[in-house]
């Protein structure tokens, strides 16, 4: 199964298996790390902000509208911050490296 | 004034809004108290034009569409809403309880619904270390009295509708600069446009960049420094007011004694009832095993949260269970 490298806000690294039908963030609140998510996934919050690692940010799709205005919501936004409830985790984006931004 | 009814629910999202209707059908009065200044809870709040497909019999539905059927389908029954508040306090009487909001209202009741959904709305506030210590003295997350910024020096920090509405308010009287940390905003047009209006004439500055520190130096003013692509500035004003949203925290709900799984209130699957008699809760706020955060789920607890309800509010009767669409006594309460 491909897998994703995550550091936590803590700094640990760990790598996790993911099935490509999911987001990002599913994958990440159902492996319970902490992230609040607390608008369900529908980006109308800001509380599943990632920073992604720049090997990959050109991978990525890139972000509609929606997404960059409610990051405006988040703190610490960088050029690589994310909401990882927008992030499908397609079969390419094996071994793709997050970090979890500050809360 | 106390106020008396027979059931004061906490939180008038889209499951405290059904328990309404619920609890009317057995001729049980509600008020209902929120934090927002406005009914629907997240649905209002957060998602008014997101669409939600998960609802039985309305293929797509926005959040703000569901909020308003609802409003109009438990109109019959008069709830009494108490908005802009937040339960404070909650005390036993002979009566059931009595509940208190920050701001004074105290309604009595026999039981407690809470429908809280995440929790209440609160201003999210910018991780600057030590902030607190600025907080209600140079630092404002809402505006109540206007006139104390008049002729200061402020800046306002965020991107959306109520940074956009109050640079453009309190540019009037006062020395206005906006940070946000981009050029483009998600506010509506007519304020946007109005703020760079402002700008060109200088009657307001903008920066682009993120609050990073924020100091005190004399005068009672402060020093924040802020970073736009690893450059580093300060800014010298009188009073901060960041307007980041709203976040949603349980608050004062886990003072009060109910037993709690993971900040979730526990409830059985029965009546819906917390570890206190009479106290219950429904909707994303509580807990079971296989519980399920949809609005569907919080539905059907309503219902059967009701029938629990009614004994507490007449003990002596006998609850006969009917449908609204064949009882002419439950149609006639519907006005239908």
């Amino acid at each position: 199964m491909p897998k994703v490298i995550i550091t936590d806000r803590s700094g640990k690294k760990s790598e996790i298996e993911y099935d490509s039908n999911f987001t990002l963030m599913e994958t990440l609140r159902d492996n319970g790390y902490d992230i609040e998510a607390s608008c369900g996934g529908c980006c109308a919050c800001a509380t599943c902000h990632v920073y992604i690692d720049e090997k990959w940010t050109n991978k990525l799709k890139n972000m509609d509208d929606d997404e960059e205005s409610m990051l405006d919501q988040a703190f610490d936004v960088k050029n690589n911050s994310r909401l990882s409830c927008q992030i499908d985790l397609s079969e390419e984006l094996d071994g793709l490296e997050i970090e979890i931004a500050p809360e | 004034m106390t106020e008396k009814t027979d059931v004061v629910i906490i939180g008038a999202g889209p499951v405290g809004l059904f328990a309404v209707f619920e609890l009317g059908l057995l001729n049980i009065k509600c008020h209902l108290v929120d934090n927002l200044d406005k009914v629907g809870g997240q649905c209002a709040e957060l998602y008014p034009e997101k669409p939600i497909y998960d609802i039985p019999s309305r293929p797509v539905v926005t959040g703000q569409e569901l909020t308003d059927e609802l409003i109009k389908q438990i109109n019959p029954f008069k709830p009494k809403f108490h908005l802009n508040q937040q339960v404070e306090k909650i005390a036993k009487t002979e009566y059931g309880w009595i509940v208190e909001t920050n701001i004074g209202t105290k309604v009595e009741a026999k039981c407690i619904v809470v429908a809280a959904g995440a929790g209440s709305f609160v201003p999210r506030k910018p991780p600057i270390e030590h902030i607190e210590n600025f907080e209600n003295k140079n630092v404002f997350y809402a505006i109540r009295d206007k006139s104390i910024f008049k002729n200061k020096k402020i800046l306002i920090a965020g991107g959306g509708d109520s940074a956009l509405d109050w640079t453009n308010e309190l540019s009037k009287d006062s020395n206005v600069t906006l940070i946000h940390r981009r050029k483009e905003f998600r506010a509506a047009p007519d304020s946007v446009s109005k703020m760079q209006e402002l700008e060109t004439k200088e009657k307001i500055k903008f920066l682009k960049g993120q609050i990073k520190k924020i100091s005190k130096i004399q005068d009672s003013r402060i020093m924040l420094e802020y970073e736009n692509d690893d450059e580093k500035s300060n800014i010298e004003v009188d009073y901060l007011l960041p307007f980041f949203g709203l976040k949603m925290e349980l608050g004062p709900i886990a003072e009060w004694g109910l037993n709690l799984h993971e900040n979730l209130i526990k409830v059985d699957t029965e009546k819906f009832e917390t570890s206190t008699p009479s106290i219950f809760a429904i909707g994303d706020i509580n807990w079971y095993p296989g519980k399920l955060k949809l609005i569907l789920s919080g539905f059907h607890e309503s219902a059967l949260m009701a029938q629990e309800v009614f004994k507490y509010c007449f003990p002596d009767k006998k609850n006969i269970f009917r449908y609204t669409t064949s009882s002419k006594e439950l149609q006639k309460k519907l006005g239908v």
